[in-house]
């Protein structure tokens, strides 16, 4: 039997605020333990949660952007239950009604577009987090609240998606929006951008959902797909051996790539969800929701397709360059000072992008502006270097940020095109290969990027192809 | 006269004039202390040296005539449900027993910048659960009119210390009653504000959507002065209402006459003391006789009151109750085997019996499966309830009821049946569930001298027309003018 998976997402996003959601403490990441708390956040007797109107904005940006209907009173409420990390006893967050609802995101995956349903965005609190005692405090553990109160947002998507690819192109795609809107650091290492799976499988062509499985603890791109494909073939087993999936709530185990399970349908937590009476409803005026969506950057769905239409470039290529919103725009801004976009596209989805996976870097921190590769690419143009020179001047420049024009001058790398000068490298090749040679006339007429190839060693690759081709042609003729 | 016998508002007088100095009234109030404490037991906390120090600095707050307010040198005493910076803050509870807060709640700093004296804190039922002040972790308070009878609760230590003499007034809680109902038993005036109209910034929450401080006073002048530094929107409250705070004082002389007066008649129940019947219906002839227009009215939900309000109340408690778990601050067992123990055997040991009975009501009305027919059932209800203030507003201005459906009941009566104890807050119930302003005064006694309450209630943020209203039926009658003697 052939089966397909059910999948829906529940993202946590982080939103780079200064201060908490419900008091001014600040939301830094990687402080002294307890040094960004108060009264509010510690949850102590008799104090009051007081909204932060710049994380409602943040979110209301997340749901504009995701096409979300917005609700212009929704409510928080009360998640109750028992934690150490969880200094109230219950998180603030919102449940009958959210913040917005009924949005979709775009992804492409294998060249298929498809739009993934986002059920809610809400807004809620974090949690703080345990310390496990080492040695001599073994037996404790330790509660930092730093963390406690800072904004999130959940994302929920509708169960749309069938494949772990989607699920990661869905979460890929969250993630771009997130971080054009600059609301979200999207560190997922860091925990600034987690992500939870409700996964179920079911006999193709079946309408009905089958038993679902939530799976949580998946910190990175990779370990969201090979969990889901982990689980997914787990799900399908149980059924092809004649059993049933357990509704439970799993974990993800990165080190034995497994999922194991947490807790069942019976130890899951009743949280006792009742409105917040501390806080009055969420207003959005009509004004306000109007100038934060006049404030909405281009997305990278638009911009990507802008790219298409305006550059004339590939999809792929436009989705590649539109990922990073300073990548987008250190293409145009390259763009304009040098007019062959194919050119500057395959040049930063090569060479550049090459450069900064390497170092695992955005753009924005390297030293590589958009002036230093249009001029590198105007020396190509203007035969001053050849284009394999370039990708070695490129390398200088990128690690150095000097202008190519000086590391080409500097290096002596000026390319040879003047005909006399390459005359007599032409003729020291062809004499010190007369096997060759021979083989040529007689017919191997492939030889002649053999001959290319000895002139280009002999000058460091310098010498202009054209020129010498057309040098070796005359010479073998 | 002795000082602390004094009113705020006699006592301020004496302070303008230089009469009487800040130093001597503190010291008057805190022999006072000294004197009946040991019977009364109203107080967890007695700050002597914090109160003279505040008086000093009253002193010569009034000496050199900066900033003084009606409240400038005043001895006052909280309920141990607001936090106090420095201050021990218990809220009558083991579990909080040694906490000491950072800050100050609101209205203790709003109380502070005025310049009152803070004497110390009063007992309370644990958590503001209780009738009765029996539910107190520490210590049962008496009533200064009988010492085998109960001051009522949850307030029943400041109503006591304030009938007595160990403070001028002090500052309460009502949630379903916990100001107005002690202030009956006690024979003082106790008011419970329009929800919002004084911030809840650190009061200990029992029922969020409910809780509410008030003065609790010797006479209704005090009310209106007390409420007037308290009251007010606070950023740091955001259910705090966002409305100026008028001077309570003006106008307060104004007379009844003319003044729409609705008797509701689901008031009068079957089981309620005739002697408090009597003295209500007969302060409706006086204020009648005075020229306002008594009519009856019906507030037809009044019977689902109770039961709405237990689940409404205790749901919200059992979700802010959770914090004490014995991870941060005030009480944790010894010697945990694990996480679960830690928090099983702290709360167990932390709270008392009614505290954890309502708990498990709250979390029972607001499980997977209950909470349609119970706490989301109550919250109809409860529209319904408001609904019908709403109607009976139409026609009248004020409404009149009795406080408690009987006057001080004897140490031990009630404690072992919840039920009972739960339907001496009938009358003051219905208010906080609607959220609107009730005030309590004495307005007469029983045969066997115990004082009984009747109760305004107003519209919402309309605290001055039901002020209005009690200032001139004190004025007439005068019961608030009698005091216990011990």
């Amino acid at each position: 039997m052939e089966f397909e998976a059910v999948i829906g997402l529940e993202i946590h996003a982080q939103l780079r605020t200064e201060s908490k959601l419900f008091c001014g403490c600040s939301t830094r990441f990687g402080s002294e333990p307890n040094t960004q708390v108060c009264p509010v956040c510690l949850g102590m007797p008799g104090v009051l949660p007081v909204l932060n109107r710049r994380a409602v904005e943040y979110a209301l940006k997340m749901a504009l952007a995701t096409g979300c209907r917005v609700n212009t009173n929704s409510r928080f409420a009360r998640k109750n239950y028992f934690y150490p990390d969880l200094p109230k006893g219950y998180q603030i967050s919102q449940y009958e009604l959210p913040l917005a609802e009924k949005g979709e995101v775009l992804i492409e995956v294998e060249g298929r577009r498809k739009r993934v349903g986002i059920t809610r965005i809400h807004l809620e609190e974090d949690a703080g987090k345990l310390v496990h005692g080492e040695g001599a405090d073994s037996r404790y553990s330790f509660v930092d609240l730093n963390r406690a109160g800072v904004p999130l947002i959940e994302i929920v998507t509708e169960p749309d998606i069938r494949s772990p690819d989607e699920a990661v192109a869905t979460l890929k795609a969250l993630r771009d929006i997130l971080l054009y809107l600059e609301i979200c650091d999207c560190n997922m290492e860091e925990g600034s951008l987690r992500c939870d799976a409700n996964v179920s499988v079911r006999p193709t062509g079946e309408t009905t959902f089958g038993t679902k499985t939530e799976v949580k603890n998946m910190n990175s791109f990779r370990f969201l797909r090979n969990a889901l494909e982990y689980e997914i073939k787990r799900q399908i087993e149980v059924i092809e051996e004649g059993g049933k999936v357990v509704q439970e709530t799993r974990l993800w185990d990165p080190s034995r790539g497994v999922t194991v399970s947490m807790r069942g349908k019976e130890e899951a937590h009743d949280y006792r969800y009742f409105p917040e009476p501390d806080l009055l409803p969420v207003p959005v005026e009509e004004g306000w929701l109007e100038e934060i969506k006049g404030g909405l950057p281009e997305l990278p769905a638009e911009k990507a397709e802008r790219f298409v239409r305006e550059y004339g470039l590939p999809p792929y290529d436009a989705g590649v360059l539109t990922a990073s919103k300073h990548l987008a725009l250190f293409f145009e801004e390259c763009v304009r000072l040098y007019p062959k976009p194919k050119v500057v596209s395959n040049w930063i989805m090569s060479e550049v992008l090459k450069e900064l996976n390497r170092e695992n870097k955005d753009i924005k921190d390297s030293s590589l502006t958009p002036d230093l590769l249009a001029s590198l690419l105007k020396l190509i143009d203007e035969g001053v270097i050849s284009g394999k020179i370039g990708k070695t001047v490129f390398e200088e420049v990128y690690r150095t940020g000097k202008d190519p024009r000086k590391v080409v001058e500097e290096k002596g790398l000026v390319q040879i095109a003047d005909r006399d000068a390459l005359k007599g490298i032409v003729e020291e090749v062809l004499k010190t290969h007369p096997a060759q040679v021979e083989q040529y006339r007689k017919g191997k007429e492939g030889l002649i990027g053999f001959f290319v190839g000895q002139v280009m060693k002999k000058t460091q690759g310098r010498a202009n192809p054209k020129v010498v081709n057309e040098l070796l042609r005359e010479a073998l003729s | 006269m002795k000082p602390y016998s004094l009113t705020i508002h006699e006592a301020h007088r004496l302070l303008k004039d230089g009469e009487l100095s800040p130093e001597e009234l503190t010291r008057s109030v805190l022999e006072r202390i000294d004197e009946v404490e040991e019977r009364i037991k109203a107080f967890v906390t007695i700050d002597r040296e914090g109160a003279l120090k505040a008086a000093r600095e009253a002193g010569e707050r009034l000496k050199r005539d900066e900033g003084v307010t009606p409240l400038t040198g005043i001895p006052i005493s909280i309920k141990d449900i607001f936090c106090t910076k420095g201050m021990e803050t218990t809220c009558s509870s083991r579990i909080l027993r040694g906490f000491v807060p950072p800050y100050d709640a609101t209205v203790v700093k709003r109380l502070k910048e005025a310049g009152a004296v803070i004497v110390g804190k009063n007992n309370m039922d644990e958590f503001a659960m209780g009738s009765s002040t029996e539910n107190s972790a520490f210590q049962i308070t008496r009533n200064p009119w009988d010492l085998e009878r109960v001051p009522g609760g949850s307030s029943g230590g400041s109503a006591a210390a304030v009938a007595i003499g160990e403070s001028l007034a002090s500052i309460g809680t009502d949630t379903g009653g916990s100001i107005r109902q002690p202030a009956a038993l006690c024979g003082v005036v106790g008011l419970k504000p329009t929800y919002g109209r004084v911030s809840r910034y650190g009061m200990i929450a029992f029922a969020s959507s409910l809780d509410q401080a008030g003065p609790i006073t010797r006479d209704v002048e005090d009310a209106a002065i007390l409420l007037g530094i308290i009251a007010g929107h606070d950023p740091l409250d955001s259910t705090s209402i966002d409305e100026p705070v008028p001077d309570y004082l003006e106008g307060i002389g104004r007379g009844v006459k003319g003044l729409k007066i609705g008797i509701p008649k689901e008031y009068f129940i079957e089981g309620m003391d005739k002697e408090v019947e009597e003295a209500v219906r007969e302060a409706a002839k006086t204020l009648e006789k005075e020229g306002a227009v008594v009519e009856e009215v019906s507030l037809p939900h009044t019977e689902y009151a109770v039961a709405t309000y237990y689940l409404v109340a205790t749901a919200e408690a059992s979700s802010n109750l959770a914090r004490y778990d014995g991870v941060k601050y005030g009480y944790r067992v010894e010697d945990p085997e694990n996480l679960l123990d830690m928090y099983c055997r702290t709360r167990d040991k932390g709270f008392g019996a009614e505290v954890k009975r309502r708990i498990m009501l709250g979390t029972y009305a607001l499980s997977a499966g209950y909470y349609e027919a119970y706490y989301g059932k109550a919250c109809q209800v409860r529209t319904l309830i408001k609904r019908d203030f709403e109607e009976a507003f139409g026609k009248v201005d004020i409404i009149l009821t009795p406080t408690s459906p009987t006057p001080a009941f004897k140490v031990g009566e009630k404690i072992d049946d919840p039920l009972k104890m739960y339907l001496s807050d009938v009358f003051t119930i219905p208010c906080n569930l609607a959220g609107l302003p009730g005030l309590a005064l004495p307005c007469g006694f029983t045969r066997g001298g115990l004082p009984i309450g009747m109760q305004f209630i107003g519209r919402a943020l309309d605290e001055a027309t039901i002020l209005r209203a009690a200032y001139h039926y004190q004025s007439v009658t005068g019961w608030h003018l009698l005091k216990p003697s011990l």
